[in-house]
């Protein structure tokens, strides 16, 4: 079938797209977006979490027909060209990432928790909101460092 | 497969009749780890997320009606002041992510006896509201679960709304897992106070091959606790509480916890909740 997404503000069309396809896999491997990584694919692991008409989401769980007209964004799409976005520069900036698998799911479910909160969150709160979100390397410190950075300077702003 | 996207209700209901083996899809939460892990393929999906009528909950002489679109974040968000049992239940699953994708008629059309919307569901009297184009009707929660993994719709029938009432007294739930995100219950309860009609509500989940309350375990308690003068409830009732809850399960062994060990740990999640339900009554 095919199937019409906006992805990163883009009218994006894939075509002779399987019906079980997930959208992770048409990011990545129709679409040329690879920021979004496939490491479970159920569910458990938050690597391939973007934003579906703005609310974050396991991108491996989203059938692709269910994107059909509806708005995508992924890692790629936080950036502004060469300019990083704030939770990516503060990623960059504590050493949260080490191998980097964990780090677009991280980055994506992070900025919505930062957006959606005015000032700085509580651990806890950061905790939770990035309970869905797996990494094997960092040990987790240095991301908490991260988003309590990148929250600060937004609301610094 | 067949990709199904019917845009109005009245078109859902007559895609499932025609099509009675399409799987409906909605957070996708359940059916995508089904298809990518290819534990089977479904003929047709279904897709219930541009069914507008879904996404909204009304009120009504007391009851909520939840559009089987709603997720289980906005549940939390919207309704958790009036559900608090449901809401405490609803914020246990899985994960932020899975939170804002997954339903609880998705956690119904599933079935599954560690799902966790089940407990507090029962232990309010929910009902679930299935349509076909036969016509619609109202499923007493009690009479929902048949089995493992199987549910009282029919082939051609859809979840409309899941129906429940306010909560009229303290509700609370309680899950064990090994952390708190993303953990299937090794067993889990729900108890609902219900002082106007001095009843008590319980529902077990992940202890037996289906959700279900412990009817003794209601009816004893129910009998023993002071409704008026709102004294402590006595260890002694406590307990025997928690023996009837335990022995209302048939839990097995598997990969997830013993038998003993569930038997054990639901008598401690009935006392322990039924404490913070009567501290709350109490209003101490
Ligand atoms: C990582 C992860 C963690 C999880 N953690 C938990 C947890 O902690 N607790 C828990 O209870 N569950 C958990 N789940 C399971 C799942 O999220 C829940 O069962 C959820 O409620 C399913 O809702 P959904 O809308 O995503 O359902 P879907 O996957 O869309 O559908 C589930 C089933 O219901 C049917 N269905 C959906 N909508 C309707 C309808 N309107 N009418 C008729 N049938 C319908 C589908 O055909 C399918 O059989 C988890 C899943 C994942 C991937
Ligand atoms: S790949 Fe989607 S959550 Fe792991
Ligand atoms: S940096 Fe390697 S998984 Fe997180």
């Amino acid at each position: 079938m095919r199937v019409n997404v906006i992805v990163n503000g883009e009218a994006m069309t894939a075509d002779d797209v399987w019906e079980g396809e997930s959208l992770l896999y048409a990011l990545r491997e129709r679409l040329g977006l690879p920021g979004a990584k496939n490491a479970c694919e159920q569910g458990e692991c938050g690597s391939c979490t973007v934003y579906l008409d703005g609310i974050p989401v396991c991108a491996c769980l989203v059938a692709i027909g269910q994107a059909e007209g509806r708005s995508v964004v992924t890692v790629e799409g936080l950036a502004d060209g060469e300019s990083l976005d704030e939770v990516q520069r503060a990623f960059v900036e504590c050493g949260a990432v080490q191998c980097g698998f964990c780090t677009p799911g991280l980055i994506v479910q992070a900025h919505s928790l930062i957006a959606s909160t005015s000032g700085v969150p509580e651990d806890a709160e950061i905790r939770e909101a990035l309970a869905g979100n797996l990494c094997r390397c960092t040990g987790y410190e240095k991301i908490l460092d991260a988003v309590r950075l990148a929250a600060a300077r937004k609301a610094a702003l | 497969m067949d990709f199904l996207r019917p845009t109005t209700w009245a078109d859902a209901l007559a895609a499932k009749a025609e099509r009675p083996e399409a799987t409906p899809i909605q957070g996708g939460t359940d059916v995508m780890v089904e298809i990518n892990l290819d534990k089977g393929r479904p003929a047709a999906l279904l897709d219930l997320n541009p069914v507008a009528e879904l996404r909204d909950w009304s009120s009504e002489d007391g009851w909520l009606r939840i559009g089987a679109g709603v997720s289980y974040t906005r549940l939390i968000d919207e309704l958790g002041d009036r559900l608090p049992g449901l809401a405490q239940a609803s914020r246990t699953v899985g994960s932020p992510q899975i939170r804002n994708r997954g339903t609880v008629a998705g956690n119904l059309g599933a079935a599954s006896p560690a799902g966790d919307s089940h407990p507090p569901l029962l232990a309010s009297d929910a009902l679930v509201e299935a349509e076909s184009v036969r016509g619609s009707r109202l499923i007493p929660i009690g009479e929902f679960y048949l089995g493992v993994k199987r549910n009282a719709l029919e082939p051609d029938e859809l979840i409309r709304a899941v129906r429940v009432p306010y909560a009229d007294g303290p509700q609370y739930f309680s899950k064990i897992g090994t952390r708190n995100a993303m953990v299937i219950a090794v067993c889990s309860f729900a108890v609902a106070l219900h002082p106007s009609r001095r009843g008590v509500g319980t529902g077990i989940g992940s202890a037996a091959p289906t959700p279900r309350r412990a009817p003794e375990a209601e009816e004893f308690l129910a009998g023993e606790l002071d409704w008026d003068g709102r004294t402590a409830v006595p260890d002694e009732t406590a307990r025997r509480f928690g023996e009837l809850v335990a022995r209302a399960a048939s839990p097995i062994d598997d990969v997830r916890g013993t038998r003993d060990y569930r038997v054990h740990a639901l008598a401690v999640m009935a006392r322990r909740t039924l404490g913070w339900a009567w501290t709350e009554y109490r209003g101490i």
